[in-house]
């Protein structure tokens, strides 16, 4: 992977390049979870989701990538905000109290993530190795996800597929108005 | 120094704990819908990681059914705030109790 060739300022970019979008993505979360208007919320997960897309570029996954920014950036962040401005909840008095049940809830999560950083840091040895660019590179390919989705996957492919067309129906059901 | 799985491991550790951490905390109901969205993506963002550092695809193929069915999720939650607002004019979580006594 290293070449004699290649200027040494080039080994940094990856780290770099992970630490940047890792830093914004935590920040975005903080963001998220701090901001009072809840349009700045949905504006702090949209940089989150487009931090977290360019992550997996880093990872070689180029389909899943460029669906998050389509779908989830694209789609479900645009959805979010039409609802906010629909309902129009900015207008609304903002709903942070400061009891004590915020100390708990921080104490909670605070455990949650004691736990999940030992569990990351005990299976440092037993992790397995990462494979080579150019391998990660055509598995995160459009054609290989196509090509299992559609023959060892077409089950679950069908199924994800009526499970939206539900969603539609579902969603349309409980907006719409009563004539009563 | 290279980036390793156990990076992304953390980082997905760390978005999954902010994300806990803003359902809890939150009492704006779109808020917390946000959240959880916030924590599905931490989780597939592990399960890329863990694709890529296997070199198996079934990890993005999860990820692909993950992302659908956040999609759908969020439809159906939107739908049923909506409904809510329309009765009590409050997404407060706090203000939706039956069990009041």
């Amino acid at each position: 992977m290293h070449h004699p060739c290649d200027p040494v300022s080039i080994y940094m970019l990856a780290p770099l390049l992970f630490f940047f979008l890792a830093t914004v993505a935590v920040a975005a979360a903080l963001g998220l979870i701090v901001s009072r208007n809840p349009v700045t919320s949905a504006l702090w997960l949209v940089l989150n989701l487009f931090c977290i897309a360019g992550l997996y570029i880093t990872l070689n996954a180029e389909f899943i990538g460029v669906i998050q920014v389509l779908v989830y950036a694209g789609a479900i962040m645009v959805l979010f905000l039409f609802v906010i401005m629909l309902l129009n909840l900015a207008a609304l008095p903002s709903l942070t109290s400061f009891d004590w049940k915020r100390g708990a809830a921080f104490l909670v999560a605070m455990a949650v993530l004691a736990q999940l950083v030992y569990v990351v840091a005990v299976a440092f040895e037993v992790l397995p190795e990462t494979i080579s660019p150019v391998a990660s590179a055509v598995t995160g390919s459009a054609k290989v996800i196509g090509m299992e989705l559609f023959t060892r996957y077409a089950l679950p492919l069908e199924v994800i597929g009526i499970l939206l067309l539900v969603a539609t129906i579902g969603a349309v059901m409980l907006a719409k108005r009563r004539f009563a | 120094m290279d980036v390793t799985l156990v990076w992304y491991l953390s980082l997905s550790a760390i978005l999954f704990v902010l994300g806990v951490l803003g359902v809890l905390m939150r009492r704006n109901a779109i808020v917390v819908f946000m959240s959880v969205e916030l924590m599905l993506n931490s989780v597939n963002l592990t399960l890329v990681a863990f694709s890529q550092a296997m070199g198996d695809v079934s990890g993005q193929i999860l990820v692909f059914f993950v992302m659908s069915v956040a999609a759908a999720e969020a439809a159906v939650g939107l739908a049923i705030v909506i409904a809510l607002f329309r009765k009590k004019t409050t997404v407060d979580i706090t203000e939706f109790n039956l069990f009041r006594h």
